[in-house]
């Protein structure tokens, strides 16, 4: 039914494709045109970051229960953070994320070296983070902050140096949410260290270009995400009654 | 499954079975319909699995004392059954099989978006469902399928890390897979194949891919911290570390409440197409039914503690659920409703697929309307744990799912293989199906409201009489669930061989051959016609498409 129109724009379908495929070697066989390729990489990173954020929306979930229920015991457990230390590794995630825009920028003007040098830059970035989150680590299981037989909790002091009434196990649950919360983004900085490290190797190799450069952009959307969800963890696990 | 015998007279049209003969052609295939074939087996194999120990259940419920098992063995027997039903087998059945196989040929595409994550999920899939194998040969977990805190963490010492494990596998599995549709149904629809002309099973699965990615990472998550909290001793969901174990209960069932309409809604999509066929018209009132799956699934969403009433949340929480459960009863009943409006003076004819869409219609219809009577809070609290509950949800999960995919499976199953299966065979197999599925699971519904406790081994001996009806249905059940695994397979290399559209169906994957090349279409397609053109087909086309 409906022939003569349905040849018509099949023939057309025909020939645009048989073009793009002659002139673009990144195009796979089940797109019809490099830009229907483009938006369907889009589309499924931002799909992907949504189950990211379900994914760490339970344990936000979590934390704002606990928080409510255990609000005093929480800002003590908060007080006894680095804040200086969560600050630095704030300042370092901002300055990746910039980085990675700009070797995005790089490679919209075909600048490959440029490029490189911001995603290893990015890559380095990502393991100070990492290295000044360890440090943080081991100050946790040196004061003995760490859930489980040999929690001890005595810091319970404000920053006036007036006592805060708390139950050690309720600051406990506070340090169980930190060390998930944090846990879970560090091995997603992990990740992305790796994804970032395997771009800029490609990159060098020539295989993205002012023409074809999604899966840069696409882990780009990936490094920012991981990054605001530390912009959320910073003053929710570091910041808790910090005025008083 | 590639060998399968072509007469000689006719010449072998290159396909997406004979196009490639060896093992690494499937195991490494971007193919989705042969992606599709892979969860085919896999899901089957579970299914059978599952069956095993539902039939170890039923056996053991034939008796009031405990004479196959004792306690222990009864509670790790039931979570397998439960887990490996509904994480291996459920879940994944339709979108995975029928979606895979389907969306592409129905909207007019080559391929699913990202063919290679297509098979990383299903190699996901594999590796949980191994993983889960593993932990079961070891010893197994007696949980219940439910994972419920502080007992998963503190109480049981069976291998909850690795049960644990393969469920958050089979979680990414099913995310990679909703992700895949989203992108597919948005971005690779044939030119002219607008919003409003998508077949029904592409909304259903589209709706169904969205529960699919925004509620999975939520128990992925909940699983992850079950685990360290058994790993690390974290106190999150620990009461004596001030945790809170209805936390888990909410987490939990967040996801799992919506996971019933992951299974429900692609048999549902499934169902529109059964009917608009054998009907041989269009499916009344095509909008409301296209967006009723898309209100399912966000109203499921809002509606999972009415799993929780007796849990000890508060009552004002509780009336608010109580009235969310019942707005999902709408979207529900428009679907059933215009199925039923569909089959008014249209032309229907008695294929198996029919019947299966009679026996959801059916089925569904009372699994749906218990469900109303569980989300009305004062029936609740008296039937909680019974067997009223368990009669309810295997209503809607193996009355309405499987009734939906073995209509679906027999439906395209001379697309999928380019063979009939034996007719009359077929109906005798959806015949045993309906009357087991009824013996076995409506004796539970009376079973649950006198008060007969689900999870338990033993009971007392008045409750025997109806046990044994459902025991004896149970085995009715399984011939009807053998038999087409059966003449399935026989059809492979004795069924007659299928035309293109044997069923002369309205629809882009019957304008293909049987089975499809590798890229489906020859041409890529060009819509220019409504869903369920029926009444445009040529009358001498519309004979009743019953095959012999």
């Amino acid at each position: 039914m409906h022939d003569s129109q349905a040849t018509t724009s099949q023939a057309t379908v025909q020939v645009t494709t048989a073009e793009h495929e002659a002139h673009n070697p990144a195009l796979v066989h089940q797109f019809a045109d490099a830009e229907q390729q483009k938006n369907a990489a889009s589309l499924g990173m931002w799909l992907f970051l949504v189950t990211e954020i379900m994914f760490f929306g339970g344990m936000f979930c979590a934390y704002l229960i606990y928080r409510l229920k255990y609000f005093n015991a929480f800002a003590a457990g908060s007080q006894s953070l680095a804040i200086k230390w969560g600050a630095i590794n704030t300042a370092v995630l901002i300055a990746s994320s910039v980085t990675v825009v700009l070797a995005i920028y790089a490679i919209r003007f075909g600048r490959k070296k440029l490029t490189v040098a911001f995603l290893v830059v990015t890559v380095l970035l990502g393991f100070v983070f990492l290295g000044i989150k360890s440090i943080e680590y081991t100050d946790k299981f040196r004061e003995h902050h760490v859930p489980g037989a040999n929690f001890h909790f005595t810091e319970n002091f404000d920053d006036n140096g007036k006592q805060i009434p708390v139950n050690p196990n309720e600051v406990q649950l506070f340090f169980s949410l930190y060390f998930a919360m944090t846990g879970m983004h560090a091995l997603h900085m992990i990740i992305g260290i790796g994804l970032m490290s395997t771009l800029a190797v490609l990159t060098w190799r020539g295989h993205y270009s002012a023409e074809y450069y999604t899966p840069l952009e696409n882990a780009g959307l990936y490094w920012h995400l991981v990054d605001i969800i530390w912009i959320y963890l910073f003053p929710l696990l570091y910041l808790i009654s910090r005025h008083t | 499954m590639a060998s399968i015998g072509i007469p000689a007279n006719q010449a072998p049209k290159l396909n997406y079975l004979n196009n490639g003969h060896s093992l690494k052609s499937w195991l490494l295939t971007t193919d989705h319909k042969r992606i599709a074939l892979l969860y085919l087996i896999s899901v089957t194999v579970f299914f059978f699995l599952g069956g095993f120990f539902a039939m170890l259940i039923r056996l053991e419920l034939l008796t009031p004392q405990g004479d196959l098992m004792q306690a222990d063995t009864y509670n790790k027997v039931f979570t397998m059954h439960g887990m490996i039903m509904v994480f291996f087998f459920l879940i994944p059945v339709v979108p995975a099989v029928l979606g895979n196989f389907l969306v592409p040929l129905m909207i007019g595409a080559k391929d699913l978006a990202f063919p290679r994550i297509n098979l990383l999920s299903w190699y996901l899939y594999i590796t949980g469902g191994m993983i889960f194998l593993h932990c079961m040969l070891t010893g197994g977990v007696d949980t219940g399928w439910t994972f419920y805190t502080p007992y998963s963490t503190a109480g049981t010492n069976t291998n909850i890390v690795e049960a644990g494990l393969a469920i958050f596998l089979a979680g990414f599995s099913s995310i990679f897979t909703g992700l895949n549709f989203i992108v597919t149904i948005h971005r690779m629809r044939a030119p002219g194949l607008t919003w409003d002309r998508l077949p029904l099973f592409i909304w259903a699965n589209y709706a169904t891919s969205l529960v699919m990615i925004l509620g999975t990472p939520v128990i992925a998550i909940t699983i992850v911290l079950v685990a360290v909290e058994r790993l690390f001793h974290l106190g999150i969901f620990d009461p004596g570390l001030g945790g809170d174990p209805l936390l888990f209960q909410h987490l939990f069932w967040f996801y799992s409440h919506p996971a019933v309409y992951i299974m429900i809604l692609p048999s549902m999509g499934v169902i529109s197409e059964l009917i608009a066929c054998f009907a041989r018209k269009r499916v009344f009132g095509y909008k409301f039914v296209a967006l009723s799956s898309v209100a399912i699934a966000v109203f499921g969403f809002l509606v999972w503690a009415h799993h929780m009433f007796v849990a000890g949340i508060s009552l004002y929480a509780a009336m608010i659920f109580s009235f969310l459960s019942f707005s999902v009863g709408v979207p529900s009943a428009v679907k059933v409703f215009n199925w039923t409006a569909t089959l008014y003076k249209g032309s229907i004819s008695y294929a198996t697929p029919m019947l299966y869409a009679f026996g959801f219609i059916g089925l569904f219809t009372i699994g749906g309307l218990t469900g109303l009577m569980l989300a009305t809070i004062g029936i609740d609290v008296h039937v909680t744990d019974t067997y009223f509950v368990v009669a309810h949800f295997h209503y809607v999960m193996v009355g309405g799912v499987l009734m939906g995919y073995l209509g679906g499976l027999h439906f395209w199953w001379p697309k999928m293989t380019g063979r009939m299966y034996p007719e009359a065979w077929a109906k005798l197999s959806a015949l045993l199906v309906f009357v087991g599925f009824n013996l076995t699971f409506f004796p539970q519904f009376i079973l649950g409201y006198v008060g007969m406790p689900r999870r338990y081994w033993q009971y007392p001996p008045e409750f025997q009489a109806l046990n044994v009806l459902s025991t004896a249905g149970a085995s009715i059940l399984a011939v009807g669930y053998l038999l087409p695994m059966i003449y399935f397979v026989w059809s492979l290399r004795y069924g007659k061989i299928a035309e293109a559209n044997p069923w002369s169906a309205a629809g882009l994957e019957w304008k293909t051959t049987s089975p499809p090349p590798t890229f489906n279409f020859d041409e890529t397609p060009v819509v220019t016609w409504e869903a369920y053109n029926y009444d445009e087909i040529p009358p001498w086309e519309r004979r009743a498409p019953v095959a012999r």
